[in-house]
C-alpha cells in the first residue's frame, strides 16, 4: 500500500511545477508589458510636468504638476484651436467609416449570398486587390483629383471608401456573411422578398461583429492615416491631427513648445484607444469568422 | 438562365455597383496609368514625353538614392518580419497555456499595434531615442549610454525604427493566439500520455496545426513592411536621413512625387516596388506547400 502516497506526491511536485511556471511566466510578462508601455506611461507623465522639467526627468512621478501644457499646445497654432483639428480628423473618419459600411456590405452580399456569372473572377480581383500597394495607384489618382480642383478637399480621401476599395473588408464581411445559416434567407424567398429586404433586413443586422469591426479599424486607419493626407490636405483649416502634430516640429527638427506637443499627443492618443476598448467584445468575433484556422 | 437566376445576377451587379466603379476608377485605372506614366518624363507641367525605359535605367544604373532605398527597406523587412513573428509567437503561446488574466493580457499586448503607426508614437520615438530621450536616461547609470542621438546616427536610426515596428507586434499576436485555441486539447494530451516534453509538443503539434496562420501573418507583414512610410518621415523630419540611414523606399518615391514633381520617374519606383512585392509574396506562397499544413487535405 505504498503506491498511493508516491502517486500523491508526484502529482503535488507537479501542481507546485505548474504553479511556478505559471508564476515566472505572470512576472516575465508584466516585465514586457511594463518595458513596452513605459514611453506612453512617461509622454503622459511628462505632459503634465512643467516644460523645463520634462528633459531633467525620466522618471513616471510627477515631480510637478501643471496643466498648462495642454492650455499651451491647444492654442498653439495662431487662429486655431486643436480642437478644430480634431473635428477635421473625425469628420474624414465618419464619413469614411459610413462609406466603407455601406459599400463594403454592399459587395460583400453579392459575394456571399448570390450566384452570378464571373464571380470567380471577380471575387480573385477583389482578393488580389488587397495586396496592391496604395504607391502603384497615388500618384495618377493625384493627377485626377489635381485637375478635378479636388486638392485641399476631403473627397480625395474619402470618396474611394464609398467605392469599396478597402477591398479587406469586403473580405471580412464576406466571410462572415457566408457563415450565415441558407434558411435565414431561405423563408423570405418563399415570402417574395426582395433582395435588397435580405440584405437589409436580414442578412445586415445579424452582421454586427463584422460591422463593429469594420468601423473601428476604418477608424483607426484614417484616423491614424499620414501619406494621403500629407498629399491631399494643404491648409491649416483643413489639417488634421496627425499633420498637426507634426507640425509642432520646426525644419531643425525641434519645437518650441515640447510640453504642448506631449500634451496634445496624450489627447490624440485617447479615441484610438476608447473606440478600442469600447467596441473590443465585437472585434474578436469578428475577428473569429475570417476563416483562419 | 432562368428568369430567376437572370434577376439574382441582376441584383448581385447592383449591389456590386459600387465596388465595380471603385475597381476601374480607384485601382485598375490608375494601376495602368501609373505604368504608362512610368515610360515617360512628367514633371506636371505640359504633356508627359515618352522616354521609354529611360526612368528604368536610370533607377537601376544611375541612381545611388534608389539602391540606398532598396536597401534600407530590405533590411527593415528582413529583419522585423521575423523578428516580430517571432515575439508574438513567443508571447501568444505563453499565453496560451492556460494563464489566468489572458484577456487583459492580450488587450494590453494589442494597444500598441493600434497606435504603432501613428504620427503620435514616431513623435514619441523621436524623443525616447533622442540625446536627451528616456532610452539614454535609463542606459546612463549601467554605463552604456551613447550620450548621442540614437534617432541623429546613421548606425543605429534605422534599428530605432525596427524596434517600433516589433513593439507592435499585438495584431500578429492576436491571429496566433486565435489559431493556438483551435487545437484540439486531446492531441496536447496525447502526447502528454505519450510522455513527449513540451518543447516536442509546440514543434510536433502547435507549429504545424497553426502553420496557416503563420502563413497569413507572413504575408501580410512582409506587404505592410514594404510600404512602411509614416515611422521614416517623421522621425527624419522627412529626409530620409542621418546620411540617409532611413530612406525607406516609400519616402524616396514621395520625395521624388511631391518634393521633385518627377511623376514619371516615381512611377517607375512605384511599379518596381509592386514586382518586389508580388515577388516576395509568391515565393512565400510557392515554399507555403512544404511547410504549411492544412487538416483537411
Amino acid at each position: 500500500m505504498t503506491a498511493a502516497p508516491d502517486q500523491s506526491t508526484v502529482q503535488r511536485r507537479r501542481r507546485l511545477k505548474a504553479r511556478l511556471w505559471k508564476l515566472a511566466a505572470h512576472a516575465l510578462l508584466l516585465g514586457l508589458l511594463f518595458v513596452m508601455l513605459y514611453p506612453v506611461l512617461w509622454l503622459i507623465s511628462s505632459s503634465l510636468r512643467h516644460q523645463d522639467d520634462i528633459f531633467h526627468e525620466p522618471g513616471l512621478w510627477p515631480t510637478s504638476f501643471t496643466l498648462q501644457n495642454y492650455v499651451n499646445g491647444w492654442h498653439f497654432f495662431q487662429g486655431f484651436t486643436f480642437g478644430d483639428f480634431f473635428i477635421n480628423s473625425f469628420l474624414i473618419a465618419f464619413l469614411c467609416i459610413l462609406g466603407n459600411l455601406v459599400a463594403c456590405s454592399l459587395a460583400a452580399y453579392a459575394f456571399a449570398r448570390l450566384r452570378f456569372p464571373l464571380k470567380n473572377l471577380f471575387f480573385a480581383l477583389m482578393l488580389g486587390s488587397i495586396m496592391l500597394p496604395v504607391h502603384v495607384q497615388l500618384i495618377p489618382q493625384y493627377i485626377v483629383f489635381l485637375n478635378l480642383g479636388w486638392v485641399n478637399t476631403y473627397i480625395p480621401l474619402v470618396m474611394p471608401k464609398w467605392l469599396a476599395t478597402d477591398a479587406f473588408f469586403v473580405f471580412l464581411m464576406v466571410q462572415f456573411m457566408r457563415n450565415l445559416p441558407r434558411e435565414l434567407e431561405e423563408a423570405a424567398e418563399i415570402d417574395g422578398a426582395s433582395f435588397w429586404h435580405r440584405y437589409w433586413h436580414i442578412i445586415l443586422p445579424l452582421s454586427m461583429p463584422a460591422i463593429v469591426t469594420t468601423a473601428l479599424f476604418t477608424f483607426i486607419f484614417t484616423y491614424n492615416d499620414y501619406l494621403s493626407q500629407l498629399i491631399y490636405l494643404t491648409s491649416l483649416n483643413k489639417t488634421t491631427v496627425p499633420l498637426a502634430l507634426r507640425l509642432f516640429i520646426d525644419s531643425g527638427g525641434g519645437t518650441s513648445n515640447f510640453g504642448g506637443l506631449f500634451a496634445m499627443s496624450v489627447l490624440a492618443l485617447g479615441p484610438v484607444i476608447g473606440f478600442f476598448l469600447a467596441t473590443q467584445r465585437f472585434i474578436v468575433q469578428g475577428f473569429a469568422t475570417t476563416g483562419l484556422k | 438562365m432562368t428568369g430567376r437566376a437572370r434577376s439574382e445576377a441582376l441584383a448581385a451587379y447592383l449591389f456590386l455597383g459600387p465596388w465595380f466603379a471603385g475597381l476601374i476608377l480607384i485601382t485598375v485605372g490608375p494601376l495602368f496609368a501609373s505604368l504608362v506614366l512610368s515610360f515617360t518624363d512628367y514633371d506636371m507641367t505640359g504633356a508627359p514625353d515618352w522616354v521609354g525605359l529611360r526612368n528604368y535605367a536610370e533607377l537601376l544604373f544611375e541612381d545611388p538614392r534608389f539602391w540606398q532605398a532598396a536597401r534600407v527597406t530590405f533590411f527593415y523587412v528582413v529583419i522585423s518580419v521575423p523578428l516580430v513573428i517571432a515575439v508574438s509567437l513567443l508571447i501568444a503561446v505563453t499565453l496560451d497555456r492556460g494563464l489566468s488574466g489572458l484577456p487583459i493580457y492580450r488587450t494590453m499586448f494589442y494597444i500598441p499595434s493600434l497606435i504603432g503607426g501613428s504620427v503620435t508614437i514616431a513623435l514619441l520615438w523621436r524623443q525616447v531615442f533622442g540625446s536627451e530621450g528616456v532610452f539614454n536616461a535609463v542606459l546612463e547609470p549601467i554605463g552604456l549610454s551613447s550620450g548621442g542621438s540614437w534617432i541623429g546616427h546613421p548606425n543605429s536610426a534605422l534599428g530605432t525604427l525596427i524596434t517600433l515596428h516589433v513593439w507592435s507586434f499585438g495584431s500578429t499576436m492576436v491571429i496566433f493566439l486565435a489559431a493556438l485555441r483551435q487545437v484540439p486539447l486531446e492531441l496536447y494530451e496525447a502526447a502528454q500520455i505519450d510522455g513527449t516534453n513540451a518543447w516536442q509538443r509546440f514543434w510536433k503539434i502547435s507549429l504545424p496545426l497553426i502553420s496557416p496562420a503563420m502563413l497569413f501573418n507572413l504575408v501580410l507583414q512582409t506587404i505592410s513592411s514594404f510600404q512602411a512610410f509614416t515611422q521614416a518621415h517623421i522621425v527624419s523630419n522627412g529626409s530620409g536621413g542621418p546620411i540617409d540611414s532611413t530612406l525607406f523606399y516609400t519616402l524616396y518615391l514621395y520625395q521624388k512625387a511631391f518634393i521633385e514633381n518627377e511623376m514619371g520617374y516615381a512611377s517607375a519606383m512605384a511599379w518596381l516596388l509592386l514586382v518586389a512585392i508580388a515577388g516576395f509574396t509568391a515565393s512565400l506562397f510557392a515554399t507555403s506547400r512544404f511547410w504549411v499544413f492544412y487538416g483537411d487535405r
